[in-house]
């Protein structure tokens, strides 16, 4: 069947191989090599060498938002997860109405982020207005306002990853523990987490990666302000990109930057899950 | 005593579910609420929106469907639904279409070259879209790509990566058998795939479906960037409400974001026992 099948190559693979060479490959390809030169569009690029890259760690406004990016990750990481994992317990024990209570917790997830970001900016503002301020008033209130957007949006989310991970738990195993005498918290500690952490590791590497890529929230929310202080990385090389003109070879090296990061997270969690699979 | 005992702390775990319970109302309530704030300022005057978010429209404030008309004629909002399901939904079929044929191609023809595909697609899933943005969107201008038809193309190679993933890991853990039965009696591969594999791909391909759907609707940068000028969807009219000076009529603004939101929340309502499946069983292969 095989030999058969490799012959099927142009109606099976095919397809999706044009589209993925012209959607991703070659713009990726070309990506790394405009990097590396002085360009407006993609036709009239001079070598350069490094140059962007000095450019793009000489930027204040990307060490800003590189800085900006990593406080916001941590503390959203561990609030959405903190949230996310306390209403999970609280979901699996046997009350009323917890698929319902689900279906309103995980709902916000499916709103697109422009529409985020706008929604939390009215009730942001209408609170702050009372201090006489607004949102980009100070780099302080977009942060918070980030992190609340943030845990609205996510926390339903990861808290039915969680379910999943709690109620795959053998319930003898619990009873046991409750029959040694161990207190609630020690079977959370000694119990639950330990067979959990799958469904741990999955929460914290999503949150991790959504939170370190943001854009839409973070430009329908604050678009930067004031003056680009809450400007996350992805916001940060757009703007490079399409707000500074002569700055596309360093927009294109902070991507590239970006880039790295990111599979740097990515290949952590492969080898974290690896580590896991092999000692179960 | 024995019994008390029971009896007693019966009712205190059953106390103790009330609580949970009634905390649990509390925190749905105020999970609901921003979106209750939108609905009610949607119904009011556009300078009363930032002054007062929180209180119910009166006599005062109260302006009826205007924000809806005018946010609709602003940002001609009927065509950007318009082309927002148009590209959703067929960016979502092409991609359960080839990206399962892909799957199931480079899962059974063991090459060289399957397995470097195989690799791609995935290493192409942790690659940040600001890695490829300039790139791409000048690509697809080259190829005359930005058009709502154009654009699928570029959907089908953007979601290839999580797609091919998802569609082989699965025809992994099915038995080849079948398959070679059904080529042995003479089906050829289009047969086979189609009559024999395809419908034991169907709930990978309904999470799959969702997945890509979710991102598609509510993706504002790629296509923005792709048919931005010409072909506003919803999340681009949205965004471009804002004048050129960066002023906004925040009565349009609640009105189409309670235009934006209504249709999801059908559609979660109507096949949430799928997406919140779809969601979780996609997050624990990506």
């Amino acid at each position: 069947m095989e030999k058969n099948l490799k012959k099927y190559f142009a109606i099976f693979a095919l397809p999706t191989l044009i589209a993925f060479l012209i959607a991703f490959l070659i713009p990726f390809i070309l990506g790394i090599v405009l990097s590396f030169t002085e360009f407006t569009t993609v036709t009239d690029a001079k070598f350069v060498g490094l140059d962007n890259y000095v450019k793009a760690f000489a930027d204040r406004e990307f060490l800003n938002a590189l800085w900006f990016t990593v406080k916001y990750t941590v503390v959203a990481v561990i609030t959405i997860n903190l949230f996310a994992f306390t209403m999970a317990t609280l979901l699996t024990r046997k009350i009323k109405g917890t698929n319902l209570f689900r279906t309103v917790f995980f709902m916000p997830n499916l709103i697109g982020g422009i529409v985020l970001g706008y929604i939390w900016q009215l009730i942001i503002n209408g609170v702050l207005i009372n201090f006489g301020v607004t949102i980009t008033y100070s780099a302080k209130y977009g942060f918070w306002g980030l992190i609340i957007l943030m845990n609205w949006q996510l926390i339903g989310y990861m808290m039915i990853i969680y379910i999943a991970g709690i109620q795959s738990i053998p319930e003898e195993l619990v009873e046991a523990a409750k029959i040694d005498g161990a207190s609630k918290i020690n079977t959370l500690r000694h119990v639950t987490i330990p067979l959990v952490m799958p469904a741990i590791t999955i929460c914290l590497f999503l949150t991790l990666s959504n939170s370190f890529k943001l854009f839409d929230q973070n430009l329908a929310l604050t678009a930067g302000g004031p003056s680009n202080k809450t400007s996350m990385l992805a916001l940060d090389i757009f703007n490079t990109f399409y707000g500074r003109p002569g700055y596309e070879g360093a927009g294109q090296a902070k991507a590239v930057v970006f880039f790295i990061l990111v599979g740097i997270i990515a290949f952590t969690q492969l080898v974290l899950t690896r580590r896991k699979e092999v000692e179960s | 005593m024995n019994n008390t005992n029971k009896q007693r702390s019966f009712n205190s775990t059953k106390l103790k579910h009330f609580v949970i319970f009634i905390a649990l109302v509390l925190l749905s309530i105020l999970f609901l609420s921003p979106i209750f704030i939108v609905l009610l300022n949607s119904f009011k005057g556009k300078f009363f929106i930032s002054e007062t978010p929180f209180l119910f429209p009166n006599k005062e404030t109260y302006v009826g469907i205007a924000n809806y008309v005018n946010g609709i004629r602003k940002v001609e909002f009927i065509k950007a639904f318009g082309y927002s399901v148009f590209i959703t939904v067929f960016s979502v079929g092409t991609i359960i279409l080839f990206t399962s044929m892909t799957g199931w191609y480079i899962t059974r023809v063991k090459t060289k070259f399957t397995s470097i595909l195989y690799y791609l697609f995935v290493f192409s899933m942790i690659v940040p879209f600001q890695m490829v943005m300039f790139t791409m969107s000048k690509t697809a201008n080259m190829l005359h790509l930005d058009n709502p038809f154009g654009i699928i193309l570029i959907y089908l190679g953007f979601g290839a990566g999580l797609s091919v993933f998802m569609f082989s890991g699965f025809v992994k853990s099915i038995p080849i058998d079948v398959e070679e039965a059904a080529s042995i009696d003479g089906c050829n591969p289009l047969q086979t795939y189609f009559l024999i594999v395809f419908p034991m791909l169907k709930p990978t391909a309904v999470t799959v479906a969702i997945l890509n759907a979710m991102w598609i609707w509510n993706d504002y940068l790629l296509p923005n960037l792709v048919i931005g000028t010409e072909y506003k969807t919803i999340p681009i009219a949205l965004q471009k409400l804002k004048d050129a000076y960066g002023s906004v009529d925040m009565g349009a603004r609640m009105a189409l974001l309670v235009l934006s939101i209504v249709p999801i929340i059908i559609f979660y309502l109507i096949c949430q026992k799928h997406i919140i499946k779809g969601v979780a069983a996609g997050a624990v292969k990506g």
